[in-house]
Parts: C-alpha cells; sequence; structure tokens
C-alpha cells in the first residue's frame, strides 16, 4: 500500500522550482512495551507538587526556563506563540557539497521526496544530483519547526534527510587523543593485513534484526503459558598477547580461505 | 525496544558513587581473535533548551506516575514492562528476560566485515557515538583505530544497547573510534513501497540545466548550522528577565539535585584514561 505524503514544498534553487511530496523513508520497527502497575494495568503520567505529592491540573501548568539553578523565567503561551517560526512552503537549496562532506553524524531522519504535478524535473534533478556526486543544503519550516537538510539522490529519486545542527554534534577533532601507548609498525601491518582480509561489500539485506525476531517468538510463547527458559549471559576475556592474536586470526582466516 | 521510564537516550548520568561518568554502553570490539574492552558515549547530544513545568504557586514540578485503575501512585521499582498482546490484554517481560534473549554473537561489536567508508548510503545512519578504551586496552584500541584508517575501511557488526539491536559501522575518525549505530534494511522504505512512479527517460537537456545550476552553487565544505530556535528562545529569556515578575526563585532545599554533566567534559576525560 502506497504511503501517505507528510507534507508538501517547493524545492527552491536560484530560479528553479522543484514541486514535491514528502513521504518518511523510515518504518520503526521497534517492539514497543507498556508501563504496567504490578496489577498488569496500564499507568499514566501527571504533574505533582513535589513536596505535597498532589495532582496539578494542565490548566495552572506554565512553562518555565531554568537560567540558573533553582531560578526560572515563566514563558507564557503567547510568547511561545511568537516563537514559532513563519509558516513557509519553500524548501530553500543554498548550496551543494560533495557527497562525502557531510559527516554520518549529523543525518537524522531522512524523508522521500515524490513529484508532486509535473515529474520531468524532479527526476531531471535527482539524476544531475547522481551525475555531480553532490548532495544540496536545504533549509525549510514544516510543522511550526525550522529544519536543516541534505538533499541527496539515491537510485534516482530524491531523499531529504533532516541534519543535526552544529550544537548537537560532537566533532572527533575537538576531543584529545586516547591515551596509552601505541602500537608497533610491525603490529600495524598485521592488523592492516587482517583487515583486509575481512574486507567486503557493504550488503544491508544481510543484516537481520534477530533479536526483535527472538523477543517477538518469546512473547507469542509466554502468551500460550509456556516460556522457555533461557540460559544466563556469560562474559568472556581475552587471554592471550595482542601479537599471537593478530599471527593466529590470520592463520586460521587464510585457512578457511583454502577451505572454502 | 523502549526502556523504563527511567532511562533518557542522549543524557549522560553522573554515578552516585562520583568521580566517574557511566557510559551509555560496555563492551567489546572484536576483529579476528584480537578484542578490544571498550566504553560507549554519545556523540551527539539535544540542544533543546529543556523548559520545566511550574505549578500556580511558582514551583517546580515533578512527572509521577500513576495506576489508570486506582488513580494511585506507582513507584519506579513497582512499575513492569508490558507487550499487548490484545486490547489491554499484556505479556510481562523482564529486562532479566530482554537481556537473556539477545543472540550470544550481538552482546559484543564482533567486526567480521570492513567495507569502504564511503559505500554506506546515508539514510541508514541513526546515530554516532564514541568508543574509548577500558581496561587497559589502549594498544590494541589503537592498533584497529590506525589499520581502518590506512586501509580506509569502516567496521560493521551488529549489537544490542539497551534492549535494541543495530547494525553498527565503526569508524577510524582522528585516531578515535566512533561507532554510528544504522537502521535495519526492514525500516528503510522502498520507492516502491512508499509508491513513488518509476523512474522515466529523463530529458537531457533538463538534466543538463541542473547540473548548470549545481555547478553554479557548489561548495567545498559542509558548515552545520547554529540552532536559530534555541537562540531566539534564550534571547526572548534574557529580555523577560529584567521584569521580576516573570521571574521565580525556589527555596534551596529544593534545587534538583540531578547535576547536568557536560557530554564534552566526560569525553575529554573518558579518552585521556582518568574516569576508571
Amino acid at each position: 500500500m502506497a504511503a501517505r505524503a507528510i507534507w508538501k514544498g517547493d524545492l527552491k534553487m536560484g530560479t528553479a522550482k522543484v514541486s514535491v511530496k514528502l513521504y518518511s523513508a523510515i518504518e520503526d520497527k521497534t517492539v514497543r512495551f507498556h508501563i504496567l502497575d504490578s496489577g498488569r494495568k496500564r499507568v499514566k503520567q501527571h504533574m505533582v507538587e513535589p513536596e505535597s505529592g498532589e495532582d496539578v491540573p494542565d490548566t495552572e501548568i506554565r512553562k518555565g526556563y531554568e537560567i540558573e539553578p533553582g531560578r526560572f523565567v515563566i514563558l507564557e503561551e503567547s510568547d511561545l506563540e511568537s516563537l514559532k517560526p513563519k509558516a513557509s512552503r519553500d524548501i530553500e537549496i543554498s548550496s551543494f557539497v560533495p557527497i562525502d562532506a557531510i559527516e554520518q553524524q549529523f543525518y537524522e531522519r531522512p524523508y522521500y521526496l515524490g513529484p508532486d504535478g509535473d515529474a520531468n524535473n524532479y527526476f531531471a534533478l535527482a539524476e544531475a544530483l547522481a551525475n555531480q556526486e553532490r548532495e544540496g543544503i536545504a533549509h525549510w519550516t514544516m510543522r511550526n519547526k525550522t529544519y536543516t537538510g541534505a538533499l541527496g539522490a539515491q537510485d534516482g529519486y530524491l531523499i531529504l534527510s533532516t541534519l543535526r545542527n552544529a550544537e548537537e554534534v560532537v566533532s572527533a577533532a575537538q576531543l584529545p587523543k586516547p591515551a596509552g601507548t601505541a602500537p608497533s609498525k610491525k603490529e600495524v601491518e598485521l592488523a592492516k593485513h587482517l583487515v583486509s582480509m575481512l574486507e567486503g561489500e557493504f550488503n544491508p539485506a544481510e543484516y537481520k534484526n534477530e533479536y526483535r525476531e527472538r523477543v517477538m517468538d518469546f512473547i507469542a510463547k509466554k502468551a500460550k503459558g509456556h516460556a522457555p527458559r533461557l540460559s544466563a549471559v556469560k562474559t568472556k576475556r581475552q587471554t592471550t598477547s595482542l601479537d599471537s592474536a593478530l599471527a593466529k586470526s590470520i592463520e586460521s582466516l587464510k585457512k578457511g580461505k583454502r577451505a572454502a | 525496544m523502549t526502556h523504563p521510564a527511567t532511562r533518557r537516550h542522549s543524557s549522560v548520568s553522573d554515578e552516585e558513587s562520583g568521580g566517574g561518568v557511566r557510559p551509555f554502553w560496555s563492551g567489546t570490539i572484536t576483529f579476528g581473535l584480537v578484542s578490544v574492552p571498550v566504553n560507549l558515549y554519545p556523540a551527539t547530544r539535544t540542544n533543546r533548551a529543556p523548559l520545566r513545568m511550574i505549578g500556580p504557586e511558582g514551583e517546580p514540578l515533578s512527572r509521577r506516575y500513576y495506576s489508570e485503575k486506582t488513580g494511585k501512585d506507582v513507584e519506579a521499582d513497582d512499575m513492569i514492562r508490558g507487550y499487548e498482546i490484545d486490547k489491554d490484554k499484556f505479556v510481562t517481560i523482564t529486562d532479566e528476560e530482554l537481556e537473556r534473549l539477545a543472540p550470544e554473537k550481538t552482546r559484543d561489536i564482533n567486526l567480521t566485515l570492513f567495507v569502504k567508508e564511503e559505500t554506506i548510503p546515508a539514510v541508514y545512519f541513526e546515530r554516532g557515538y564514541f568508543l574509548s578504551p577500558a581496561g587497559n586496552s589502549e594498544k590494541a584500541y589503537k592498533l584497529l583505530a590506525e589499520a581502518m584508517k590506512e586501509r580506509g575501511d569502516v567496521g560493521i557488526a551488529t549489537f544490542v544497547m539497551r534492549g535494541k539491536e543495530y547494525p553498527v559501522a565503526i569508524f577510524s575518525d582522528h585516531g578515535i573510534l566512533r561507532a554510528e549505530t544504522m537502521r535495519f534494511p526492514d525500516e528503510i522504505r522502498s520507492a516502491k513501497q512508499v509508491g513513488l512512479p518509476e523512474t522515466p527517460k529523463t530529458n537531457a537537456a533538463t538534466v543538463r540545466k541542473f547540473e548548470t545550476l549545481i555547478k553554479k552553487k557548489a561548495k567545498r565544505t559542509f558548515t552545520p548550522e547554529k540552532d536559530q530556535e534555541t537562540a531566539q528562545l534564550l534571547k526572548l529569556v534574557k529580555k523577560k528577565e529584567t521584569k521580576t515578575s516573570n521571574v521565580v526563585q525556589i527555596k534551596e532545599s529544593d534545587k534538583s539535585e540531578g547535576k547536568v554533566v557536560d557530554l564534552m567534559e566526560v569525553l575529554k576525560r573518558t579518552l585521556a584514561g582518568k574516569s576508571k
């Protein structure tokens, strides 16, 4: 079944305009649990006065920003309303960067864009992005929130991923290098050899969420009244030295290859 | 899987005993027969200015759970986790059961595959973490970081963290191992599933028109944006602060005990080997 568009907008770059519909590219498969009380009834949340434990109804709750410990500036509804960004249908593309210019840490949530009306420009833009190996840097406002995003092409379609902002990401360049002894040249050579023997293609289809299946299977069995016994988790430790671990790994991989 | 109410993502909590900060996850990276014990810390944080709920007397309120049936508050220790199999019918599951259900191989980050860095499509990436060496593993840690850097490779595995399994890519980044959790392929829709039309034959002239446009606005690097919305909010807070009727002050004794820990400080300390 086709998905429903969650938003409509216009990609704008210079004088060009491409009308698009936005669809979530993600399907959340997380197993959701409810929080229950000891009588297996659902629990709900409410706000209480911390001292008396008394319930405070929503109509009496205001919002405050803690400027220093214990000191709050009250923000009224009208204040929060005044902070809402101006609504717009424009997705402004300000620049185009090489596809490897944005670090993985910034990518937050991908959306498919689909053509809204004329599809020629949509598919031509996707092809142009793929040919140029670039992503567009996008800015837009959707549902009272402003976003920065990356406009990329994948298999001929446009994908718009929201990006985290500067304050949200810690970059490795800002951090000190780990302390401790450095490995020797010989060890690095061995490790490189080992890594190269394990090189292959990224094939996402190989990855199945086995844990999710196990949990769902366990729940199904428990629902029928016969939950299987689960064995305890064991921990293991490395015993051999780094050098011999590297040498043994390479040896066993070579044997594995010959046998295959 | 969702976590009990008491746990929050992306926050680093101060350990009660003082001193060290609890990692988000602890485990072992293995490649071949080499194992590298590591601690994992978030590399992202929410920047959104947190707003507190304030009561009619200007007092900060607490969030509590109560039973829908009895209306009474429920303590954290008395709460259980249930999966709804039918309307209002639950199968309960304990933390221990969830822990034991994790497949053996997913308890560690077992790098059985290395791929070239640029071959993973961006849609897979979910969230970043930094790994710091634990238990005298600095040398093995550096060895992996150096070998991956020189090969231009990232290591791939799947692992279970806080009740959820993830494919994970380990990057060598400025001498530090960075983990990016990824989405499983069945969590990413195909264009067909979304209902997008088949890709048609494109008009070469139109493609060229867009390519010219892209070249005209081409830039070499990406500069992360500052969070404008939070900046606007803080500006408004500053303006309102000047008027005392907008400000409430609570008693010393009521101050929240939860100290906010700066993520940057935590990472610096742990990489310098000072928080064991």
